[in-house]
């Protein structure tokens, strides 16, 4: 779908493309997880140089559009965590403008960001995820805070989660393992905004699986496991190299590591994402994995688990985003044509 | 639908890449190939989710009352080009070679003539040149302080020496400020209980002048009383005075090392009076702690930079510094009265700040029951930051107060990031009031942990 007007010069048409390839990575914003996004951004401009790609990292902010519009790169790789970034709006101004990018398209952004829409969709094609709540903060205060939380407790008991409804890096989440810390595990998830998710905390091992499609449909990549260092993946542990153990791929039975992946697949394809995602997954006690959130625009840090996945895939990470560049390239030029 | 890409198995024969270690045969990695092998100084030398929330502050549409930058947009460059272009085009040899360990000869006289305005008599040979006074405080520390001693702090204290105190694995003890500043019986109880349990306390680390992040100054009177009380309890005082000429509307008050020459290390700096960038600074020790700190200096950098010091030099010798130190006073003045008007206007009445006569920075205390920490991620979502309280302590105390800073946004700036702030707390005091009193006292793992990295970069505005 092209604007009869575009607001920008077009991109290069694909059968002018010539190398090197001109990207620019989107890095930064002002969500809470702006500086995960510079540091993401940095790495994977880096990996895609090595590939020859001419690669600029721009932050989002008054003067993109008009640097977008007065030269066009090929394609637009965004990285932006957090809201505006994974919630599509940055995606849909792209549509706008006419620009190709490497992602998944606003409309499964939005569901995909928004944990529990994610949640409801994924469960309803058979996926297991933890039982839960999801309040605005008016909710307490209208009904009294105290008879909604005892109710949260009465129906989905105890150890809980809570968390912001949006948001990643585990910012304003909690463990909630006594009825009396619920209400600063609230106030704390709404710090970062305005609806939070409360939901029945599952035990087991943490793992990630990110998700690719290169071409020829969606795959998983080697599972990864998490185990920090003080029990819980929160900042401090996913950002500070050496304060994590991971895993990959992670120590599973085949049976295992094929349910994750099936799981992540299933999870990628059910909220129609696109090129790249990464599924957040517990495995409980008993072997089954529950779906925690997926991620749009996953970390891509020195510490993140995506780009450990890639290289124990036998991947190179600048490759795989040069594929998925081309890929975005090529869609456009399709569907433009 | 497809299945799972074929993982590669052993990866351990690639080699190690610039990103971090790849995992092992049995694919372990903690992404850090060192991390067995790290001083126990560095231990909570972690990411903090504070300090990555600064990282939005820098940008345009948020206004920061986080950091501490001087506003130097007022400085006559062209003044200090033409003084570089001289230095380097007639000493040029000499501003780029190694210099003296204890600093340029000429500029230590002048640094002495700049601590003569506090009444501080003082040779040039007792002046040891720093790269900021930053360094200064932390080469008394090396050469004093093993790991366990204790170094007394005001309470607030400035976040830069309570890391090196941390790095050098000091145990900081707090003491009382009020509106007059450190009050001595607070300070004579805290040397007192201190040594009653056999520990050694190396120096009272105090900033007199407009102290960072409280705001306050040390009385004339009770100046005395905190020498007397150091000197009877035989504890050095360390005097950080980078603010001393930054007072709105009074002369330079007296130094405590004017009245008390060995039992005081004085330190002082160009950051605030001229630039930060030449990062120039210094200590004046007594003699025999002075050769020990030169030979720390020459340890730690061979010297200190020449260029920078001969570009100070200069600037002292052919500019009127004292008269932009003026300017400078009156355009922090008119800050200080953007922030006091807009907190006097705005703030609840149950928020409570003090109303500094210098420096760059005002404390202010939430009302009962609000947590500053929880709150930043809010007001960065507001598009307004502040430094939480608790950055400022080694305790984790602090958490009810912030340190706001007027020294770099405009007044209009100023009054519009109270504005935001002021709605941030509103909106904090109706989610408390919610889920009830007392959640001050129930901790938030993820918010709560204080590694004493809570602060914002040198270089956020």
């Amino acid at each position: 779908m092209t604007s009869s007007q575009p607001p920008v010069d077009s991109p290069r048409p694909v059968e002018q493309l010539e190398t090197p390839l001109r990207v620019v990575v989107l890095a930064g914003g002002l969500s809470h997880e702006r500086d995960v996004s510079l540091r993401s951004g940095r790495r994977v401009a880096e990996a895609l140089r090595e590939t020859g790609a001419e690669v600029d990292v721009r932050d989002v902010d008054a003067d993109l559009l008009r640097r977008l519009g007065e030269d066009p790169p090929d394609c637009v790789v965004p990285l932006l965590h957090g809201e505006t970034g994974e919630d599509g709006a940055v995606r849909e101004v792209l549509e706008l403008v006419g620009l190709p990018y490497v992602g998944a398209r606003p409309d499964a952004c939005r569901a995909a960001f928004d944990k529990p829409v994610a949640k409801a969709v994924v469960s309803r094609a058979g996926i297991r995820t933890p039982a839960g709540v999801t309040l605005p903060h008016e909710t307490f205060r209208e009904l009294g805070a105290a008879a909604v939380m005892e109710a949260i407790i009465a129906s989905v008991g105890l150890p809980l989660m809570v968390k912001p409804a949006r948001g990643g890096s585990a910012l304003g989440c909690t463990a909630v393992l006594d009825a009396s810390a619920l209400a600063s595990a609230m106030v704390n998830a709404f710090a970062y905004g305005d609806t939070a998710m409360v939901e029945q905390m599952v035990l087991g091992t943490e793992v990630a699986v990110p998700v690719v499609d290169e071409g020829n449909g969606a795959t998983a990549l080697p599972v990864v496991s998490i185990e920090p260092d003080a029990g819980v993946y929160d900042y401090a542990a996913r950002y500070t190299a050496g304060s994590t153990e991971f895993r990959v791929p992670a120590k599973l039975s085949d049976e295992l590591a094929a349910e994750c992946a099936r799981v992540a697949v299933l999870a990628h394809e059910t909220l129609g994402l696109r090129d790249l995602s990464r599924s957040d997954l517990i495995i409980d006690d008993e072997g089954a994995v529950w779906f925690l959130e997926v991620n749009v625009a996953p970390g891509m840090t020195e510490t993140s688990t995506v780009p450990l996945s890639v290289t124990a895939a036998g991947l190179d990470l600048g490759g795989l985003f040069a594929g998925l560049v081309h890929r975005a390239v090529h869609r456009a030029a399709h569907r433009s044509g | 639908m497809s299945e799972q890409h074929p993982p590669t198995g052993d990866t351990s024969g690639r080699p190690a890449r610039a990103h971090g270690s790849t995992p092992g045969p049995t694919g372990r990695t903690r992404l850090d190939s060192y991390v067995d092998r790290y001083a126990a100084r560095t231990q909570g030398m972690t990411a903090s989710e504070i300090r990555a929330l600064f990282s939005v502050a820098s940008r345009p549409e948020v206004v920061s009352l986080a950091g501490g930058m001087p506003n130097i947009s007022g400085l006559p460059l062209d003044v200090v080009a033409d003084s570089l272009d001289e230095l380097v085009r007639n000493r040029g040899t000499v501003a780029m070679q190694y210099g003296p360990g204890q600093g340029d000869p000429h500029l230590r006289g002048q640094i002495c003539e700049v601590m003569r305005l506090e009444g501080i008599e003082a040779h040039p040979d007792d002046v040891v040149v720093t790269v900021g006074s930053q360094q200064a405080v932390d080469l008394v520390t090396r050469i004093f302080c093993d790991p366990g001693d204790v170094v007394i702090c005001e309470a607030p204290s400035y976040v830069g020496a309570l890391g090196v105190f941390k790095a050098y694995q000091c145990d900081v003890v707090h003491v009382e400020m009020d509106s007059d500043g450190l009050v001595p019986s607070a300070l004579r109880d805290a040397i007192a209980h201190v040594q009653a349990a056999g520990r050694r306390i190396k120096f009272v680390y105090t900033i007199p002048n407009y102290h960072n992040p409280a705001g306050v100054t040390l009385s004339a009177a009770r100046r005395p009383e905190i020498l007397e009380i150091c000197r009877e309890a035989d504890v050095l005082v360390l005097e950080d005075n980078p603010y001393g000429l930054l007072g709105f509307d009074e002369e330079p008050h007296r130094a405590l090392r004017a009245d008390e020459a060995d039992g005081v290390i004085y330190l002082g700096s160009f950051s605030k009076t001229f630039a930060p960038g030449f990062r120039v600074g210094w200590a004046l020790a007594p003699h025999a702690v002075r050769e020990k700190l030169v030979l720390a200096q020459e340890s730690a950098t061979l010297c200190p930079p020449a260029f920078s010091q001969l570009a100070v030099s200069a600037y002292l010798d052919d500019h009127d510094w004292l008269g932009q130190v003026k300017e400078f006073r009156e355009m922090y003045r008119e800050r200080r009265d953007a922030m006091i008007d807009a907190l006097d206007d705005m703030m609840p009445a149950a928020a409570r700040w003090n109303v500094p006569t210098g420096g760059f920075y005002v404390w202010l205390t939430l009302p009962p029951g609000l947590d500053a920490k929880a709150m930043l991620p809010r007001a960065v979502t507001n598009r307004v930051a502040f430094v939480p309280g608790t950055a400022f302590f080694a305790d984790g105390f602090g958490s009810q107060s912030m340190r706001l800073s007027y020294c770099y946004p405009t007044p209009e700036r100023i009054r519009e990031g109270v504005r935001r702030l002021v709605g941030v707390i509103e909106e904090e005091i109706e989610l408390r009031h919610t889920f009830g009193t007392g959640l001050a006292a129930t901790p938030v793992p993820a918010l709560r942990r204080n590694d004493g990295y809570d602060a914002p970069g040198s270089d956020l505005t």
